[in-house]
C-alpha cells in the first residue's frame, strides 16, 4: 500500500476492483464503513461476480476476468475526453510534458521492436528525447505530439463506452456510471482510493493492470493524498515482508538487484546503476544504491568483505536467467534437473497452477524438505488418497523429510502489514512435541552444512563459511539479534565528513536509519528500507502508543512504518508547487517557506524548495510516470490482451494470443484450450471462512465451510441440467475436479462481442488433508504461465467444461 | 432476570463481601448460597497475556492471547483463549470468522509434533530424531552442492549459481525468520529461491 488500512477513513470514494475486501480483508474493510458512515463516502465494486464488497456497494458493475486493462483506460479516456484531468498535479507532478523520442509508436497491439520468434522487445526508442545537457526534453505546453500526454492520449481513443461493453461485458450505462463517479475525484479536493489484491496481479498482464489504475490515480492527483493511494491489499501477514527482505531469486533486500551474469565485477554491475536525475535539481535517492549494496555485504559476510575484493561481490551468485521464479523451476524439476527442494510454509501442491504437472515435478525430486506447524498435501503428495490424490505411492522414489515448526502463539517478531507497519509480536504458547522455531531450523542446518565444509572442504565454501554468524547462542539467534542487523549498526566508528573530530556513531552502534549508511564499508545493514526499525532508542517495531493527533489516521508512534517511520509514500504530492496542501481539510505536510512538516514524515528533503524538487524522489525524473519508458516487459502504455485461455478473440488486436510477451514452455503451449473445446470463462477466489488451505485444520473453520463447491449462474444451471447442491464434474485440459454445484443469483451471464460468457467460480480452500471433508482447489485447471513481468500465474481467467456428475468415491 | 447481575449488584451496594451468613441474613436461601458461592471464577483470571498479531492475511489485526503457564518464568504454556486488540488501531478488538477461531489453529489435531521421513517408495512416514533429520538434511545438500555448484562460467568469472537445490520460503514467518533464512540460502549459492509473493 502506498497509504494504510487506517488512512481510508479519509477517503470520498473507494474503488474495489480486482479484490474483495469484504470477504477477504473483513477487519481492514472496516475503513470503507467508517468513511461511508462518516463522510459520505461512495463504495464502486467492479468484479465478475456480485460479491460481499459489491452487497454493500452504492454501485456496482460486473466486468469479464482478465479484461480490467479495457475498462481503465476507458476511464482514462473518459476522464481525457471529459476534461476531469487535476491539471496542476498532472502538469508538474507526472511526465506527461516529457517528449519521447522519435521512433516510438503503437500498432495493433504491439509496440515498435517486437520480436516474435524472441516473445520480446526491443525497447530502445521507448525512451525520452534526451537535450545535449544529458537532460530529458519537455514541453510544458503540452503541444508537442511526442509528448507523453498526447501518446497517451491517442492510445487510450480506442477504449470507448462502447468498446468497454464489448470487450468487458459491462453494460454502457453501468460503466458510464462507474466512469462519471471516479472523474469527480480530479477535484483537488476530491480523493478516491483504490483497493486490489490477487484479482489483478494472478493475470499474465498483472503488473499492467495494477499500472494502469496507477496511471488514472495520478492523472486525477490521488497518489500521495490522505484517503488516496494505490492499495494492494495483499495475501499473508508477512507477504509484504517476505517481498521487502528479497526472498526471491533475483532480489536482495530493500529491492536491490542480484547481479546477473554479464556484470562480471561490481564496477561493471554499478555502472547500469549510477541513477542520475533527467531533470536539473531531482533527487533520484537510488543515487544511494551503493550505500545500501555495500552495507548488505558487510552484514552478510562482515569481515570478509573488504575494499580490496570488492566487498565480497562474488560471494553472490549471477543469473543466467531473468528469475528463477517457481513456475521456471517445477518446469526444470519436470525435466528433470532438480535434486532437492525445500518448502517452508508453503504448499505447492495446492498452491501452483496444473497440480498434474506439480505432483510429476515433486515426484522426480531425489528429496524433498518440508517444514510448516500444520500437515501439508505437499509433504504427502506421494500419499494415495483415491481421487483425490491418486498416486502409487511405490512409484514414487522422493525422500520426505517433514520439519514440524512453532506457529505464530509460539514465535516472536516482527510482521509487515500491507501498510508497511513492522508490528512486534510475542510469544504465548509453548510449541507442540518437539516442534521448533524456524530461526532454529534455518541455524541448525547453516551450522551443519558449515560444520561438514570446515571438515571436508568442498566446492567454493567461503561465502558458508565466512556468513556472519555473531549470536549469543549460535544455535539459535534470537529476533532482537536479527533485527538489529536488518536496522544496521557501524562496523567502525563513524565521523562527520565535515568535521573528521566529530564522532557521528561510535562503533558497534545501531545506526538512526539509512541516511548515515556508508558505501565504504563502514556500516552493516541487512535491509536498508527497514533501517530505523531497532536503533539506539530501541525496538520500534514495539511501540504501542496509539493516539493519533487530529484524527488523520496516521498512528505515527504505532509500531514502525518503513521507510523512516513515513505512512503515506509519495506524500510531498499532497501539496501544491507552493507547498500549501491541495485539500486544506486532508492537510498531510506543508511548506512553511523554510522547511516541510505536518502529520507525517515528509517523503522530500525537509529543505527541499516545492518549485523546484519533484516529490517522486525515487525516480530520475523526480515526477511520476504515464509513460513507463523501458521498465515494463509489454511496453510504456498498458494494452488490452486477453488471457490465454479467453472465450473470445481480442477484438483490439485479433491476431495476438495472450500477453504477446508473457513466457511460455514449450511442453504447455499444447495445455492451452480454446474456447471450442472449453467454452465457460473460470475463476478462482477465496472465502471469508477460510485461509487458503490452513483453515481446513482447524475445526471451527471446517464446519463452517465444510466442502468443496464451484459457483454458476442459473443460467447455465438450466443449461447443463446442474440443479442447486448436485455434483458437477469440472474439468480443463489439464485436470479435473468434482464438487458440489451452488446455482447462484451472484453470477450472471455477461455478453462479450455479441456473445453469451458464462463464468464458472471456483474457491481455493480444499484438499485431502484436514479436518474439513475432502477436496480439490482450482490449481488442478489452472494453466501453467504467469504474468510477463513479475511471473504470477494466470489463476484468474481460464476456460473450463463442466456437466453434472456423482459423488466421488469415498476414502 | 440475570440473577448474577442483580446479587453482585445488591452485594456492592451492601458492602458485604460473599458469606453464607450474611447472605442467610438477607433472606437468600441456602441453595442460593451454595449457587453463589459456585458461580466459576473468571476463566482468563490468572492467565498470561501476550499481545500478537493474526497470521492469516495481512491487515494483521492485533490480538491478546491467555495462556495457562507463564512462558517468561520458563513455564509451559497453554493458549486457552485469544480474542481481539480492543488497543490496536487497525482492528479495534475485532475480528474475522478466522481470527476468531485462531486457537482451534493452535490447537489443531494436524499440528506436527515430530520430525519424520518418508523413504523413497514408502507409503508411510517414520518419526526421527531432529538430528537424525538435520545431519540428513546437511549431508544431502552437501552432496549435491559439491557435485553441480558452477563457480565459473567459461570466460572464467565467478558465477556461482547452484541451480539442482531450490528453497522456497514462508511469507507468514517473521521478517527476522525471513532473514536468516535469506542468509544461509544466499550464502549457499541457490538462485532458486522464492516466496508466496510470486503466486
Amino acid at each position: 500500500m502506498t497509504n494504510s488500512w487506517t488512512d481510508i477513513r479519509n477517503t470520498d470514494l473507494v474503488v474495489i476492483m480486482g479484490g474483495n475486501a469484504a470477504e477477504a480483508h473483513p477487519c481492514g474493510f472496516k475503513w470503507v464503513t467508517e468513511a461511508k458512515a462518516n463522510r459520505g463516502a461512495k463504495l464502486i465494486v467492479v468484479d465478475p461476480r456480485f460479491t460481499r464488497s459489491a452487497s454493500v456497494a452504492d454501485f456496482y458493475a460486473p466486468i469479464r476476468q482478465g479484461t480490467d486493462i479495457a475498462f481503465l483506460l476507458g476511464v482514462i479516456n473518459y476522464c481525457i475526453q471529459n476534461d476531469k484531468i487535476q491539471w496542476d498535479y498532472v502538469k508538474a507532478f507526472t511526465n506527461a510534458s516529457y517528449v519521447v523520442r522519435e521512433g516510438f509508436a503503437y500498432k495493433d497491439g504491439l509496440f515498435t521492436g517486437y520480436d516474435e520468434n524472441k516473445r520480446d522487445y526491443d525497447r530502445s526508442s521507448w525512451e525520452y528525447e534526451i537535450a545535449p545537457d544529458g537532460f530529458a526534453v519537455v514541453d510544458e505546453t503540452l503541444q508537442n505530439p511526442r509528448c507523453v500526454w498526447n501518446l497517451l492520449k491517442a492510445h487510450v481513443a480506442t477504449y470507448t463506452p462502447e468498446m468497454v461493453e464489448r470487450i468487458c461485458g459491462t453494460p454502457k450505462d453501468k460503466f458510464l456510471k462507474v466512469a462519471e463517479m471516479i472523474a469527480e475525484c480530479s477535484s483537488p479536493t476530491k480523493t478516491m482510493t483504490s483497493m486490489y489484491a490477487l484479482g489483478w496481479t494472478q493475470h499474465s498482464k498483472g503488473s499492467q493492470n495494477i499500472r494502469a489504475m496507477a496511471m488514472l490515480q495520478l492523472i486525477l492527483g490521488n497518489i500521495g493524498v490522505r484517503g488516496g493511494g494505490m492499495n494492494a491489499l495483499r495475501g499473508h501477514s508477512n507477504i509484504q515482508g517476505l517481498t521487502d527482505i528479497g526472498l526471491m531469486s533475483n532480489l536482495i533486500p530493500g529491492y536491490l538487484n542480484i547481479p546477473v551474469e554479464r556484470e562480471a565485477d561490481f564496477t561493471t554491475y554499478m555502472s547500469s546503476r549510477t541513477f542520475k536525475p533527467l531533470r536539473p535539481n531531482q533527487t533520484s535517492y537510488w543515487q544511494n544504491y551503493r550505500k545500501f549494496f555495500v552495507s548488505f555485504q558487510k552484514s552478510m559476510w562482515g569481515d570478509a568483505a573488504t575494499p580490496q575484493n570488492d566487498f565480497a561481490y562474488d560471494y553472490l551468485p549471477k543469473l543466467d536467467v531473468p528469475s528463477y521464479d517457481v513456475l521456471r523451476y517445477f518446469e526444470m524439476m519436470h525435466q528433470g534437473r532438480v535434486t532437492g527442494y525445500f518448502c517452508q510454509g508453503f504448499n505447492p501442491l495446492l498452491a501452483f497452477p496444473n497440480r498434474q504437472k506439480i505432483t510429476e515435478s515433486l515426484s522426480k525430486l531425489k528429496w524433498l524438505v518440508t517444514m510448516d506447524p500444520l500437515e501439508t498435501e505437499t509433504s504427502r503428495f506421494w500419499e494415495n488418497h483415491g481421487e483425490y490424490n491418486n498416486v502409487d505411492p511405490a512409484s514414487i522414489q522422493t525422500e520426505v523429510i517433514q520439519l514440524p515448526s512453532t506457529c505464530f502463539a509460539e514465535d516472536e517478531g516482527a510482521l509487515v502489514n500491507s501498510g508497511r507497519w513492522l508490528q512486534w509480536h510475542w510469544a504465548g504458547g509453548s510449541p507442540p512435541g518437539e516442534a521448533k522455531h524456524d530461526t532454529w531450523i534455518m541455524a541448525q542446518i547453516h551450522l551443519r552444512l558449515r560444520a561438514l565444509y570446515e571438515k571436508e572442504g568442498g566446492a567454493f565454501p567461503d561465502p558458508i563459511l565466512n556468513l556472519t554468524w555473531n549470536y549469543h547462542d549460535r544455535n539459535e539467534p534470537t529476533p532482537e539479534e536479527l533485527a538489529k542487523e536488518l536496522n544496521g549498526y557501524a562496523v567502525e566508528t563513524l565521523y562527520d565528513p565535515a568535521d573528521p573530530a566529530k564522532i557521528v556513531l561510535e562503533k558497534g552502534k545501531q545506526v538512526v536509519n539509512f541516511s548515515v549508511l556508508r558505501d565504504d564499508g563502514t556500516t552493516a545493514c541487512g535491509c536498508w528500507i527497514y533501517s530505523g526499525c531497532f536503533n539506539e532508542a530501541g525496538n520500534n517495531m514495539a511501540r504501542r502508543d496509539n493516539t493519533d493527533p487530529d484524527e488523520t489516521g496516521a498512528y505515527p508512534n504505532w509500531s514502525f512504518s518503513w521507510p523512516l517511520n513515513r505512512r503515506i509514500l509519495y506524500n510531498r504530492a499532497s501539496a501544491d508547487l507552493q507547498g500549501n496542501p491541495w485539500d486544506p481539510s486532508r492537510k498531510l505536510i506543508a511548506w512553511d517557506g523554510t522547511k516541510w512538516s505536518g502529520y507525517d514524515v515528509p517523503d522530500i528533503a525537509p529543505n527541499a524548495p516545492p518549485d523546484v524538487v519533484g516529490p517522486f524522489i525515487m525516480n530520475q525524473e523526480g515526477v511520476s510516470r504515464l509513460f513507463a519508458r523501458g521498465l515494463m516487459r509489454e511496453g510504456p502504455f498498458p494494452v488490452h490482451y486477453e488471457p490465454f485461455e479467453a472465450p473470445i478473440a481480442n477484438v483490439v488486436a485479433p491476431n495476438i494470443r495472450g500477453n504477446p510477451v508473457a513466457r511460455i514452455f514449450q511442453g504447455d503451449v499444447a495445455q492451452f484450450a480454446t474456447s471450442e473445446e472449453f467454452p465457460y470463462a473460470a475463476t478462482s477466489y477465496r472465502l471469508t471462512e477460510h485461509f487458503h488451505y490452513w483453515t481446513k485444520h482447524n475445526v471451527v473453520n471446517a464446519t463452517l465451510q465444510p466442502e468443496f463447491f464451484v459457483e454458476i449462474s442459473e443460467q447455465l444451471a438450466a443449461e447443463k441440467g446442474i440443479a442447486h447442491g448436485s455434483w458437477v464434474r469440472v474439468w480443463s485440459k489439464r485436470g479435473e475436479v468434482k464438487a458440489k454445484a451452488v446455482v447462484t443469483k451472484r453470477i450472471k451471464p455477461l455478453i462479450c462481442d455479441g456473445k453469451p460468457v458464462h463464468v464458472v467460480g471456483i474457491p481455493l480452500h480444499w484438499g485431502f488433508t484436514g479436518k474439513a471433508r475432502k477436496g480439490w482447489g482450482p490449481n488442478s485447471l489452472t494453466p501453467f504461465v504467469g504474468d510477463a513481468n513479475i511471473e504470477t500465474p494466470e489463476y484468474k481467467a481460464f476456460l473450463v467444461n463442466i456437466e453434472p456428475t456423482t459423488a466421488p468415491a469415498t476414502v | 432476570m440475570n440473577m448474577e447481575l442483580s446479587r453482585r449488584g445488591f452485594l456492592k451496594a451492601a458492602g458485604v463481601g460473599v458469606a453464607g451468613t450474611t447472605l442467610g441474613a438477607f433472606g437468600f436461601t441456602e441453595l442460593e448460597a451454595a449457587q453463589a458461592a459456585a458461580v466459576r471464577p473468571f476463566k482468563l483470571t490468572n492467565t498470561m497475556e501476550t499481545r500478537n498479531t493474526c497470521p492469516y492475511c495481512s491487515v494483521a489485526c492485533g490480538i491478546i492471547m491467555y495462556s495457562k503457564g507463564d512462558l517468561r518464568k520458563g513455564e509451559t504454556a497453554e493458549i486457552i483463549h485469544i480474542e481481539g486488540d480492543a488497543d490496536h488501531p487497525t482492528n479495534r478488538g475485532t475480528l474475522c470468522p478466522k481470527g476468531a477461531a485462531l486457537r482451534s489453529f493452535v490447537n489443531a489435531e494436524t499440528r506436527l509434533k515430530y520430525p519424520m521421513i518418508r523413504k523413497p517408495g514408502s507409503d508411510k512416514f517414520e518419526r526421527v530424531s531432529w538430528d537424525q533429520a538435520l545431519d540428513r538434511i546437511a549431508r544431502l545438500m552437501k552432496e549435491d552442492r559439491d557435485a553441480n555448484f558452477i563457480a565459473t562460467n567459461e570466460a572464467g568469472v565467478p558465477i556461482n549459481r547452484w541451480t539442482t537445490v531450490g528453497f522456497l520460503a514462508a511469507s507468514a514467518t517473521t521478517n527476522e525468520t525471513a532473514w536468516l533464512t535469506y542468509k544461509v540460502v544466499r550464502s549457499t549459492g541457490i538462485v532458486a529461491f522464492d516466496n508466496q509473493a510470486r503466486v
